[in-house]
Formats: C-alpha cells, sequence, structure tokens
C-alpha cells in the first residue's frame, strides 16, 4: 500500500502553527505595555521560521541553498536597519 | 517516476535541475521579501510617530477574521506540503486532492478578507474613499488604514496568484505525474509557503497592537 499520510514532523509543525496562533491572540489582550509588541513579533518570527524549517524544507537543506534562502532575510535587515536609522534616532 | 522529456542541456541531471529550480525560487523570495519589507518599513516609522492612531486603527480591526483566516492560511500551507511529500505515480490522486483543498482554503481566505473590507467600508475607514474619523487619533488612524489596505491587498493579489498555480497543478498533476511536475509544484510550494510567511508578519502588525489598552 503506497503510504499517503503526512510525515509526523509536518502535522507537529502544522498543531504547533496553530497552538502560536492561539498563544499570540490571546497575550495580545494581557497588558504588557511595550512588551506587547515584543512577545507579538517573537511569536511572528517563531512561526515563519517552522514554516521555513518544515513546509519550505530548509531543516534538510546545507550550504547554498541556506545561503540563497538567508539572502532575503540579509538585504530584508539592511533595508530596515538603515531605513529606520534616521526615524528612531530623530529628536 | 516518469519522465516526459529528458533534462534542458544546460543541466549536469535531473537533480542539478531541480537544485537550478530550488535555488532560482529563494532568488524569487528574495526579491519579494523585499517588496513586502519596503512596505513593512513603512509601517514601523509611522506607528513610530503615530503610536496611538496605530493602535487605534489595530482596534478597529476585526481580529476574530483575521485570526480564522490566519488559521486556515496555516492549514492550506500544511495540505501543500504534505502534498509535496507524498507526491508519486500511485499517490497523484491524493495529491491532486490535497492541491485542491489549499486552493479551496486559499479562496476562504479571500472571501473572508472581501467581508472585511465591505465591514471597514460600512464604517467608513477606507482613506481615499469614505473615511469619516474624527478626534486627536484621526490621523494615526488613517496612516495605519492606508497601509492596511495597501498590503492586506497586494497580499491578497499574491493569494490570488498562488490558487491559480495550485489549480494549475492539481490538473496537471492528476494523471501521470513526472519529476518535472515535482519540481514544479515544490516551487509552487515555496511560493505559496513564502505568502503564508507574510501573512503570519502581517497579521502580527495589523490585528494584535493596541489589544490590551482602550
Amino acid at each position: 500500500m503506497t503510504d499517503w499520510r503526512p510525515p509526523l514532523p509536518l502535522i507537529g509543525a502544522w498543531l504547533g502553527l496553530l497552538a502560536l496562533l492561539a498563544l499570540t491572540v490571546t497575550l495580545a489582550y494581557v497588558p504588557l505595555g511595550a512588551g506587547n509588541a515584543v512577545v507579538a513579533l517573537t511569536i511572528g518570527t517563531i512561526k515563519a521560521g517552522l514554516v521555513a524549517a518544515i513546509f519550505m524544507e530548509l531543516w534538510h537543506r546545507r550550504g547554498l541553498t541556506l545561503v540563497f534562502a538567508g539572502a532575503g532575510l540579509f538585504w530584508l535587515g539592511i533595508l530596515l536597519w538603515l531605513g529606520s536609522m534616521d526615524f528612531m534616532t530623530r529628536t | 517516476m516518469p519522465e516526459s522529456s529528458a533534462f534542458a542541456p544546460q543541466y549536469a541531471s535531473i537533480r542539478h535541475r531541480d537544485y537550478t529550480a530550488e535555488l532560482g525560487i529563494w532568488v524569487f523570495i528574495a526579491t519579494e521579501v523585499l517588496l513586502f519589507g519596503g512596505l513593512i518599513l513603512a509601517y514601523f516609522v509611522y506607528r513610530h510617530a503615530f503610536p496611538p492612531g496605530f493602535a487605534a486603527g489595530s482596534r478597529h480591526t476585526e481580529i476574530v477574521i483575521g485570526t480564522a483566516n490566519t488559521a486556515v492560511l496555516l492549514t492550506s500551507s500544511f495540505l501543500v506540503a504534505w502534498a509535496v511529500e507524498i507526491f508519486s505515480p500511485a499517490t497523484a490522486k491524493i495529491v491532486t486532492w490535497l492541491l485542491i483543498g489549499a486552493a479551496c482554503l486559499g479562496l476562504v481566505f479571500i472571501v473572508l478578507k472581501g467581508i472585511e473590507y465591505s465591514k471597514e467600508y460600512d464604517e467608513h475607514l477606507v482613506p481615499g474613499i469614505d473615511f469619516q474619523l474624527a478626534g486627536p487619533k484621526a490621523n494615526g488612524v488613517q496612516l495605519f488604514f492606508v497601509l492596511y489596505f495597501v498590503t492586506t491587498a497586494i497580499h491578497a493579489l499574491h493569494m490570488l496568484i498562488g490558487i491559480c498555480l495550485l489549480l494549475t497543478l492539481a490538473a496537471i498533476c492528476r494523471k501521470a505525474p513526472t519529476t518535472r511536475h515535482h519540481t514544479a509544484l515544490h516551487s509552487a510550494a515555496l511560493y505559496w509557503h513564502f505568502v503564508d510567511v507574510v501573512w503570519i508578519f502581517l497579521f502580527a502588525l495589523i490585528y494584535l497592537p493596541g489589544r490590551s489598552t482602550s
């Protein structure tokens, strides 16, 4: 019989993502001041990391693929860093 | 898996062809990261300038629809990842149904987004068309909604393209799938997951701020 069932890591990632979604919505209603934004973006980053590692298979990739996948993040970092510098430091 | 045709002359092997396709789609995703990155930078700059306006704007969005849409999109991504994982001639039927299911969830997302847009129109929250909010926070709220509509509309456009891709692949993969189809599906899947990742951040930036204050 052909195996059509989803592998366990995929199911785990999917359930984990839904759990993190429930967690982030719940924590959004807890007054943490500036911490709310930090919590929301941290959980968002973990969710994006799960999607990239498991769904996008980066966990099983090495070398050049990771460099190509990381290139976008590298340039995004420069964009956000240099782009926001002036506004964040303006007095 | 059967081969419909040999790989093109620039490749040394089928593996080489697939590897090139994967690197190519990552380059494309990098350009997309910068497209949405520019919008997110604009969002951060204006949120920094109008913190109360952005918190108030966020409270006007429909968090129930936003949360449901996030769950829908995560599930859709799961179905596509599942299809890629089990892809073979023997599982062609199941793969087809998984892709149709993922595309249908994509359509559910678009419909829910449409309902949300119409609610915002009824509440006079559409800048440039009908925006009627007064008070000290009105300017910030208006900027929030400009960015809200631009980012979510561009995201929805990406969703529509992804839905067409998934349905096309579902039709193609139905009979005698080859390794070329697997490569095409893998590329489309990476795109679909990327659109999912964009939404994860848009959800955190649009729906969650300002919920713990009033």
